[in-house]
């Protein structure tokens, strides 16, 4: 009820923009974002005084040449000299309005020079971002949805970023030009952070360019603007500005991590570790279409499957590869054998599968390559 | 409409004539539409697709006064297990001058597949500037299990290149094409 | 058409087997009137869905099965057949001629439409369910990645084009060779203009939607690559095909809305619709220009920006002849004697509304502007108000108008007027907040959304739960005027109407202008 009446009050009181309950679209961050939000006040400001001129004309004519009033008919059909004017006017104005569309959008397809390259790629349904450097280790990384699904299925309070946070956001640095090389995996997708004002469709087998230059540090979020399957609606983007200080600091991390995760890929681990590190993959990749419980949905269960409970290779086969003609997508790809020996082992453990199997990323490796 | 008569009934014969131009249309997507984006495409290289037939013309000579880098993206389809990389990411080439590069793939899977490079080049205008002399992505390329290829490619970026180009990026995506005859609907 | 005319056939076989234009009418009127309940239903599940953040009635994949759904059922089904039905009752009347011009492909135009849309409902109980790519159905989601019933899905559109052209070849050939002597075109009613006009645009595109989803069906099940890159092919080459069809197939949508504008604003004030010959040549550059610029929906496809260049510039032209058309409605009004019935009230709301339709248009056309509003609510707030308080609204305006002249009875007024408001209210607050959610950022196609998009979102489900109340409110008045309305038997049902329809007998009777009539020179029009 108290929901009812704010919307309610939220028809006679416009708020400015706000984050909650915004009007407006946001200026952003961008030169090119200020750019686009001008170019579209002025048609906004244009629209609003021809709607208001026409609409005063119509309503006076209601008034004032109403039957009910007594008011006779004229039989005026025709005019040239008024036709011709108001075919003229309004051309002459879409002219006034395209100089400024033509220079922003100019502007929009600058993308030569650019100081950073990142490959984004699009999947269903997350997206995959990589550092193009000329050389050493490639940094690159899955960027899942972090909400929980309790959020989702309202067992549990929605947080404030509902929807719009992730595992693993694309750091960049600020004042730098960034140029972003977007395609996709499977389906077409779109990659859009509204306060940077980059929105570019991501086509599979074509790449596609956009760029931005970031003047702020902060957190920008955005989501995937193109119906590409049952989760489109659950694939955001998230984007850290920071100094490039910073950003060189993240960047030696993750290439330090990269490095690190090969190491550990060459030990034994705990089994605690296996399954805590399989349980955070289990929940990030797989929770969506099994269960949190393992009961499955969209996709089998995993308690109880005869597949996890049976043979590991071929465990990890179907993880590894998918099954085509399913919504099982090809995971191989997209874990690296310290995931995928941390997730196997958990499915197999978990769910009350108790298995006792163990499966060290040493094993993983060896399984790919026979 | 026209001097030709296709039935002495009035509303038949229009309704014949529009019959044939619906049929018209029918076959002007499929002969038309087509083909003219194809060749749009290619003509103009818009749409970031290089040709798929080697280049044969003779380069006549090299632009010393400008260089532009090359950058080269390896990327794997939806289901594509193979590695697929390229250990030069990025060079520095003169316009006109004859450049290689190798791409490395491998099939982890113990069957034979196949599989199909798709070039794509950004800005898309920069296509029709980009030469391949040599390049795996006009064939097919069968692996066996658990077998390895070097890959060439051979280009040269044309002197007529733009001069507000200064960064190429050429990617290839890998597409596994083993079953050619898609019978089955992957679904998501 | 022979002399056996002992007036309609008995029972469930004179619908199945009519050749009757107004029998035919009657038939697309309400099987439109059924598939827009149904869409509306469809929208009803979305909006209840999108009533507040989080999934609570629906699953994701489901979800998008019903915006699929809705739009193809309320384009295809509900619009399109309505309009359909208005031309079938009114244009051999207008032009004063006995039938349409092929009255067999007219029955047929209209009973494979039932099947058609029989098959696509049918698609929801199939395995993998109903098809979830959206209306627009762009590849590979919708070939490679497509459900099994997208086969069914193709077929359905094959035969709903069918259908269209057979129905558009007969609006041409009836109008071209059937009009009474002295009919001459520039003296024909504008809603037979726009009915024309349409009807070649029609028999235009739809066979190529046609090709769009053959290719579709040859890449799914024989091996060709159109759109997919592997093989050489290009998603975009998708949405280049459909959009080619898809946006003169929105001024399908509206022209005939513009027609029926343009009768009922002059009949309601009594004063002859302003500038005819530039309302004609307007609707004609429309059309034209419908052809050249299809890819302003595709601006962040990465298309050289040449090209949209070049899709901006066309694409805000279009606003200059949409604007002489609204100017010459408003000065019919101008110093006109009005009165507000029901018809003039639907009219007088399609005007406010779709003219900010056409403002929200001509934003969108704005390239760069259209990286932040595309695959948003603000498109979703854009159409919604062009098609609905657009097409919709003329289309129940048309209703109400025509009715005593169909039936030979009056709705209830106070009950129409009612239905208007609630209508007219229900629908802004359904659709004009989507505009603020787009523009904060709220993407299309989703069931669920970030919290700072809640409020807005409730308020837009509470207005479609009103506005669809209300649709069932005019089903009511439709009925009960059909039933128990007060009997009319003026021929000029409305002091202020023209036109060749209101020269006959009300109700029409099964069978008119036998004979041709004379064609009148009325004062002061053309």
């Amino acid at each position: 009820m108290r929901r009812l009446f704010s919307a309610a009050a939220l028809t006679l009181l416009a708020p400015l923009a706000a984050a909650q309950n915004q009007i407006n679209m946001s200026p952003g961050v961008t030169e090119i974002g200020a750019d686009i939000f001008e170019l579209h006040m002025l048609i906004m400001w244009i629209c609003v005084i021809i709607g208001v001129a026409v609409f005063a004309v119509m309503f006076y004519s209601i008034y004032a040449h109403r039957k009910s009033k007594g008011h006779q008919a004229s039989q005026f059909h025709e005019s040239t000299k008024v036709e011709v004017a108001w075919t003229v006017v309004p051309f002459l104005i879409l002219i006034a309005m395209a100089v400024p569309a033509t220079s922003t959008l100019l502007e929009v397809y600058d993308n030569d020079e650019a100081e950073l390259d990142v490959l984004i790629t699009g999947y269903q349904w997350k997206w995959r971002y990589e550092y193009l450097e000329a050389s050493g280790e490639p940094v690159a990384f899955f960027s899942n949805l972090a909400t929980p699904q309790e959020e989702i299925y309202n067992t549990e309070q929605k947080g404030e970023n509902y929807l719009l946070e992730v595992d693993e956001p694309l750091v960049i640095p600020t004042n730098t030009k960034v140029r972003f090389l977007i395609t996709a995996n499977d389906v077409i997708h779109s990659w859009w952070v509204p306060e940077i004002a980059v929105k570019r469709d991501a086509i599979p087998g074509f790449i596609n360019e956009a760029w931005t230059r970031v003047p702020e540090e902060g957190i920008y979020r955005g989501q995937c603007t193109e119906l590409c399957g049952a989760y489109h609606g659950f694939m955001p983007v998230v984007v850290h500005a920071v100094s490039r200080d910073e950003f060189d600091a993240w960047m030696a991390a993750k290439r330090g991590a990269a490095v690190a995760q090969t190491a550990l890929a060459m030990q034994t681990l705990p089994a605690d570790e296996l399954m805590d590190q399989g349980k955070a993959v289990y929940d990030s990749a797989c929770l969506a279409c099994h269960g949190a419980q393992g009961e499955g949905g969209i996709g089998n269960a995993i308690a109880g499957s005869s597949l996890v409970l049976g043979d590991l290779s071929e465990h990890m086969a179907v993880v590894a590869k998918g099954v085509s003609g399913t919504a099982m997508q090809a995971f191989g790809g997209q874990l690296n054998d310290v995931e995928m020996a941390a997730v196997l082992t958990y499915q197999r453990n978990a769910f009350g599968n108790n298995t006792g199997d163990i499966v060290q990323p040493g094993d993983v490796t060896g399984m790919k390559q026979g | 409409m026209g001097s030709l008569r296709l039935s002495r009934v009035p509303a038949i014969d229009t309704a014949l004539k529009l019959v044939a131009v619906a049929v018209a249309m029918f076959a002007f997507v499929f002969v038309v539409m087509v083909p003219l984006y194809n060749v749009l495409c290619d003509a103009l290289g818009i749409n970031g697709k290089t040709a798929s037939q080697a280049y044969t013309a003779v380069s006549t000579s090299i632009d010393e006064s400008r260089q532009v880098t090359v950058q080269f993206v390896a990327i794997n389809n939806d289901d594509m297990p193979w590695s697929f990389s390229t250990e030069a990411r990025r060079m520095r080439v003169h316009p006109g001058a004859a450049n290689g590069v190798v791409f490395r793939a491998m099939n982890p899977t113990d069957a034979e597949m196949v599989a199909q490079a798709i070039p794509s080049i950004s800005p898309s205008r920069a296509a029709a500037y980009f030469h391949k002399t040599e390049c795996f992505c006009f064939d097919q390329q069968a692996l066996a299990g658990r077998a390895g290829v070097d890959m060439p490619l051979q280009f040269i970026v044309d002197q007529d290149l733009p001069k507000d180009i200064h960064t190429i990026t050429l990617s290839y995506t890998l597409f596994d094409v083993t079953d050619t005859v898609t019978d089955g609907l992957a679904v998501r | 058409m022979g002399d056996h005319h002992h007036g309609p056939a008995a029972g469930i076989t004179r619908w199945l087997f009519t050749t009757n234009h107004k029998d035919i009418g009657t038939m697309y009127l309400w099987f439109s009137f059924a598939m827009f309940l149904l869409g509306g239903f469809f929208a009803m599940v979305i909006r209840a869905e999108l009533f507040q953040p989080g999934m609570q009635l629906v699953e994701p994949a489901f979800f998008n099965q019903m915006t699929t759904l809705h739009g193809l059922v309320m384009v295809f089904g509900a619009i399109m057949p309505s309009f359909v039905g208005l031309a079938n009752w009114l244009i051999p009347m207008m032009i004063g001629a006995p039938d349409m011009a092929l009255p067999r492909m007219n029955n047929w135009s209209f009973w494979i439409l039932p099947p058609a849309f029989l098959m696509l409902a049918s698609t929801l109980f199939m395995e993998g369910g109903a098809p979830a790519f959206g209306w627009t159905f762009y590849a590979p989601l919708s070939t490679t990645y497509a459900p099994p019933s997208v086969t069914f899905f193709i077929f359905a559109i094959h035969i709903l084009g069918v259908s269209s052209i057979m129905g558009s070849i007969n609006i041409i050939a009836t109008v071209m060779n059937m009009r009474a002597p002295g009919m001459t075109y520039m003296k024909m009613p504008l809603f037979v203009w726009t009915w024309l006009i349409t009807a070649f645009l029609l028999v235009a595109v739809m066979p190529v939607l046609a090709g769009a989803v053959t290719m579709m069906l040859m890449d799914i099940h024989f091996g060709t690559s159109f759109f997919s890159a592997a093989g050489g092919g290009d998603p975009v080459l998708f949405q280049h095909i459909f959009w080619f069809f898809g946006h003169p197939e929105v001024y399908i949508i509206i022209l005939p809305a513009f027609g029926v504008v343009s009768q009922i604003i002059p009949a309601f004030s009594r004063k002859p619709l302003f500038g005819y010959a530039s309302m004609v040549y307007a609707t004609a550059s429309i059309a034209f220009l419908s052809f050249i610029v299809w890819a302003h929906h595709m601006y962040t496809v990465g298309m050289p920006v040449a090209g949209e260049l070049f899709f901006m510039y066309a694409t805000m032209l279009i606003a200059v002849p949409t604007g002489v058309k609204v100017f010459n409605w408003i000065t019919t009004m101008w110093r006109g004697s009005l009165s507000f019935e029901t018809p003039m009230l639907f009219c007088i709301g399609f005007l406010i509304l779709f003219t900010l339709g056409g403002f929200t248009g001509l934003m969108l056309s704005i390239a760069p502007a259209d990286f932040q509003y595309h695959d948003t609510y603000f498109v979703v707030a854009h159409f919604h108000y062009v098609m609905v308080a657009g097409a919709v609204f003329s289309m129940t305006a048309a209703v109400y108008y025509w009715l005593p002249k169909w039936c030979g009875r009056m709705y209830n007024e106070a009950m129409g007027k009612t239905h208007f408001w609630i209508s007219f209210i229900g629908f802004n607050i359904t659709f004009f907040p989507q505009h603020f959610v787009g523009l904060a950022g709220m993407p299309r196609r989703i069931p669920d959304y970030a919290l700072q998009f809640a409020d807005f979102n409730m308020m837009s489900s509470i207005g479609a739960f009103i506005y669809g109340a209300s649709q069932l409110l005019f089903l009511y008045n439709v009925i009960a005027a059909i039933v128990a309305g007060k009997p009319v038997s003026d021929e000029r049902v409305w002091d202020g109407a023209e036109g060749l329809e209101w020269t006959l007998p009300t109700p029409a009777p099964y069978h008119t202008f036998e004979e041709p009539p004379q064609v009148p020179k009325p004062a002061g029009t053309i």
